[in-house]
């Protein structure tokens, strides 16, 4: 396990079909496609939506079972939030404060660091790279990039936080541990960007007032609320 | 009081009181048809859920008392701070507030859910820490670096449980919590360069599971120190927090 790719990650990463990791994803898919048929579980459904520009429909990805599954898992949402805050960098919105572009060149750099972590360590395993679809987004508008990036912050929290007891090997639940409170402090740092100085960081709407806990979604949901920002259909058996 | 003593004592504990709670636990948990969303479950049944530590090992229990010292620890800084007069700016109150309830929560959240098993609230002693905001900012910081260290530390005995979900859901808290603090000092929100001592000790680390994170991905030793927060043990924490015990 934990053995490390070959080929240098991609610097980043709107992937077109054309792109070389897309490229290597068709392979890599293929060698995975294999792997999952003959453990029985192949599970590959309709394609996703077809990308209009290019007319090429991208693959289907089943993230697996069992920890390598939640490996995937974590991998898909990290691989969505690097190549979200990698276009936030790439085509700042009207009016990023010098303050907001070092934060959010921060942010994606994490994010990138903990895809490419994942996918070093899921090695063989690892799903291909995943094609977004950010057309909702309006990368010039401040609001439309930073309610994403909540969105996508707080759904991470969410995830990390359900997926934890499905983990069977405590040393991968303690790397989703690390992982997930820098998450939240992601999560923290665009709430107060959006309203600063205010509850919001951990509002009501998130954090359980009577509880103070904070979100926590079966892959499932997390998946459904996903799978809108990407292109390939996502399918998982995970419990 | 001496926080050894709290965890050595309950070691002590003995079997009635896990299996009547227990016993409560199951019925409302079938109550909840099992399909129980934990972000806006009522206290009661979060409750419950945790009571099931106690049909499950003392090891869960010990983490949660664990758990439950730091967060009487937190409560007591927060509402304490909010009752000094002229120590916290108006313009941070709806922010130190927001901590204070979930603060409160946690508590009581730990408390319920323990039952007989909690252990008593420690008394504590801040010293001067409220003789300025930023001092009160600065130990506020610590706090909460150290509990979301703290509960990472403690992930390993909740494996697989469902307690284990709902210590998840407090540790991420306590990081927003620790994200705005830091925010309010003007630092970053995650934990970075600069940040040294005890509350920090081994987060200086820039490799994870073997895989070397600057050869793999091409930033920076700082960025990769960031991108993972760290554990701490219990034995750190209580070092930690020794010197606010009275």
């Amino acid at each position: 396990m934990l053995t490390q790719q070959n080929e240098k990650p991609g610097t980043d990463t709107l992937l077109s079909p054309e792109h070389p990791s897309m490229i290597l994803g068709r392979r890599l898919f293929l060698r995975y496609a294999g792997y999952t048929a003959a453990a029985g579980t192949l599970l590959v459904t309709a394609c996703g939506k077809t990308d209009l520009a290019t007319g090429v429909s991208p693959q289907a990805v089943d993230l697996g079972t069992g920890d390598i599954g939640i490996l995937n898992y974590a991998y898909a949402l990290e691989q969505l939030e690097a190549a979200f805050y990698t276009q936030v960098i790439a085509t700042p919105y009207s009016g990023m404060s010098a303050d907001e572009m070092t934060i959010l060149t921060e942010i994606r750099d994490h994010e990138i660091i903990h895809r490419d972590f994942f996918k070093a360590a899921i090695g063989s395993a690892a799903i291909m790279g995943l094609t977004p679809n950010f057309g909702a987004i309006n990368f010039n508008d401040r609001t439309s990039v930073l309610t994403t990036a909540r969105t996508f912050e707080d759904l991470g929290v969410s995830a990390y936080n359900g997926a934890g007891k499905l983990i069977k090997d405590v040393n991968y639940l303690l790397l989703a541990g690390k992982i997930v409170s820098v998450e939240a402090r992601h999560a923290a740092t665009i709430r107060d960007l959006l309203s600063a100085k205010t509850a919001a960081f951990a509002g009501d709407d998130v954090v359980a007032p009577t509880t103070g806990l904070d979100g926590a979604l079966m892959p499932s949901a997390v998946l459904a609320a996903a799978q809108p920002f990407v292109q390939n259909r996502i399918t998982a058996n995970l419990g | 009081m001496n926080l050894f003593q709290i965890f050595s004592d309950i070691e002590k504990i003995d079997g009635d009181a896990p299996e009547r709670l227990a016993y409560y636990s199951r019925r409302n948990w079938l109550k909840m048809g099992k399909r129980v969303s934990a972000a806006v479950a009522a206290p009661a049944v979060v409750a419950a859920t945790i009571n099931d530590a106690y049909a499950q090992s003392s090891g869960v229990v010990a983490a949660l008392n664990f758990a439950l010292t730091l967060e009487y620890l937190e409560d007591e800084y927060y509402r304490t701070a909010i009752g000094t007069s002229g120590l916290i700016p108006a313009s941070d109150l709806a922010v130190i507030g927001q901590i204070s309830k979930h603060e409160i929560a946690h508590v009581a959240l730990l408390k319920g859910a323990l039952g007989a098993a909690a252990v008593a609230k420690p008394a504590f002693k801040f010293g001067t820490v409220f003789s300025s905001y930023q001092t009160f900012l600065t130990a506020a910081q610590a706090f909460e670096d150290t509990g979301v260290r703290a509960y990472k530390g403690q992930a390993g005995a909740l494996l697989g449980t469902d307690q284990l979900t709902v210590a998840l859901q407090i540790h991420s808290v306590e990081a927003r919590h620790a994200a705005e603090v830091r925010r309010l000092r003007g630092l970053r929100g995650w934990i970075t360069d600069g940040d040294t001592g005890a509350v920090y000790a081994g987060e200086e680390i820039t490799a994870q599971a073997g895989v070397d994170l600057v050869s793999l991905t091409g930033k920076s030793a700082v960025r990769a120190r960031e991108s993972f927060d760290e554990p701490l043990t219990k034995e750190q924490v209580l070092a930690i927090a020794a010197p606010y015990l009275a």
